[in-house]
């Protein structure tokens, strides 16, 4: 099936009823997996002890701010580019998860912090420019729900999720560039992860697990959205009617 | 080129006249400068550590408050529209208003930074370093000003809109301008933060015109 | 199991986390549950999403 079959919205919801049940099945089960791994089989780490278990949490939700994002700029590239009719119903579905996750991610590493670090928060160029990513997700649901029409509302978060979208290369190499209390990179970078399987397992796991969610909530509210704009549509319609009869 | 010079002048002119709101920053930029020791308390070595932080800030916030009627006045009388379909390119036509907003918004506050920066009790060199890395970096407050601007034009329940989708973006101008300010303090490392708050400046000033220029676009349909 | 001395700081973050998912997952059903609510509705009065050849005033 075509990317372009799928613009076709009443087909979309038929293909989202179909797949919801599996992916939320896969989710739970994922998250089964992942909890099992990082709670029974983890071992503790030398330095950090039991809390490496929070790293469980941290990473797959800093992971998906981050992924989030790039899956909302790319929904913009398809609104502002292509015209995907379906491109801004992803791009607005997809930003309050998002916010979500990186709440997450802000919070759960303030607590990974106060033990490891001392502190709660400190401003260092990760958590800043995370923090600002918070706040630019903010920023564009605001700006979604100022403006009455759906489709001018895309547009314009379309073009402010691009603009955003600079920010995320500063997140991700931040803590190379600038070295100062978040450690560097251990995951995704050239050679390879370098933290020991016992620990990238239930890491991973998690991170599937957390992507899973995304997806399929991701799905359900794009349907949702797009349910919403039909109840917009044949609301204006029969005032229109009601006004002309 | 005629056409671009000359809605820059039209620009200036609209900007200085009553109403035109062009040297209501500076008056903004002075009652918060003023305000903070009020709030702080009159340490004076207390004053001189952050007053660049102060300075960068009020700045920030007077440039902000400009902001909204850089494209709101046109966009009411339809002159918007008029700019939208000229000759120049688009993006041209939005940079030539950004730099009338910032000779008159902008450059202001660059040009009172060293009376309030003595209120702050800063040194002639602080004075000076804030007075460079705002003038560096103002600019890039306008065009990434811009981007809210053009994307909040045709809202009328705007509000705080504009603000909030602004600042974040604003961030890191703040943070490279208060750390060359503190650098040049304290006398080391001055030209890191500068060169990359005039990188900054130079990246806004192509990405806010392309931006601005694509809301406009979008959103006056 | 034992968690070393920072046990609240982990039972918290997991308990955090989980509180936004079952958040996240309430707010996506009911949200779908009030959109059908209101497409039954609006059908139910008559409504439609083409306009019967209602001339364009």
């Amino acid at each position: 099936m075509a990317l372009i079959d799928l613009a076709n919205p009443t087909r979309f919801l038929a293909l989202v009823a179909r797949a919801l049940p599996w992916l939320a099945a896969a989710t739970a089960l994922a998250f089964a997996c992942g909890l099992y791994l990082s709670w029974f089989t983890a071992p503790d780490d030398y330095q950090q002890g039991a809390t490496v278990k929070i790293m469980f949490v941290h990473v797959p939700n800093a992971w998906l701010a981050m992924g989030v994002w790039t899956v909302m700029s790319i929904a913009s590239i398809g609104t502002l580019v292509w015209r995907h009719p379906l491109a801004d119903v992803a791009a607005k579905a997809a930003a309050p998860l998002g916010a979500a996750f990186t709440f997450l991610a802000l919070f759960t590493g303030a607590l990974w912090g106060r033990p490891m670090w001392g502190t709660y928060w400190v401003w260092d160029a990760r958590l800043t420019s995370v923090l600002v990513l918070f706040l630019m997700y903010l920023g564009i649901i605001a700006l979604w729900r100022t403006v009455d029409d759906p489709s001018r509302a895309g547009r314009a978060a379309a073009i402010l999720t691009l603009v955003g979208a600079v920010n995320l290369p500063i997140i991700k190499f931040s803590v190379d560039w600038w070295n100062t209390l978040h450690q560097p990179a251990s995951v995704i970078r050239l050679g390879g992860p370098a933290i020991h399987p016992a620990i990238l397992t239930p890491l991973l796991t998690m991170a599937l697990a957390f992507g899973l969610l995304f997806v399929t909530l991701h799905l359900a509210a794009m349907r949702n959205e797009i349910l919403r704009r039909r109840v917009r549509a044949m609301g204006l319609m029969q005032a229109h009617a009601a006004q002309g009869a | 080129m005629t056409a671009l010079a000359a809605l820059l002048v039209r620009d200036m002119r609209l900007a200085v006249r009553i109403g035109g709101g062009a040297l209501m920053g500076v008056l903004f930029f002075l009652i918060v400068v003023t305000l903070t020791p009020f709030a702080i308390g009159p340490d004076l070595v207390l004053l001189e550590r952050i007053g660049p932080a102060i300075l960068w800030i009020g700045a920030l916030l007077a440039s902000l408050l400009a902001l909204d009627r850089l494209f709101a006045a046109d966009h009411e009388d339809g002159s918007l529209d008029l700019l939208l379909m000229g000759s120049a390119p688009l993006e041209l036509t939005v940079l030539t208003k950004a730099l009338a907003h910032w000779i008159t918004t902008g450059l202001p506050l660059v040009i009172a930074t060293p009376l309030l920066g003595l209120f702050l009790n800063l040194e002639p060199q602080a004075i000076g370093a804030v007075v460079l890395t705002l003038l560096a970096g103002t600019p890039a407050l306008t065009c990434i000003g811009l981007i809210g601007a053009a994307l909040s034009v045709a809202l009328r329940r705007g509000g705080l809109l504009l603000p909030v989708l602004v600042l974040p973006l604003t961030v890191p101008v703040l943070i490279f301008g208060v750390a060359a300010s503190n650098a040049a303090i304290t006398g080391s490392g001055f030209g890191a933060p500068f060169m990359i708050l005039c990188a900054l400046t130079l990246g806004s000033l192509v990405l806010g015109p392309l931006a601005a220029g694509a809301a406009l676009r979008q959103g006056v349909e | 199991m034992d968690l070393g001395p920072h046990a609240t700081f982990i039972i918290a973050a997991y308990a955090m986390a989980a509180l936004v998912v079952v958040c996240l997952i309430a707010w996506v059903l009911a949200d779908h549950d009030a959109q059908r609510r209101q497409l039954s509705d609006l059908e139910a009065r008559g409504a439609t999403r083409r306009s019967k050849g209602l001339s364009k005033s």
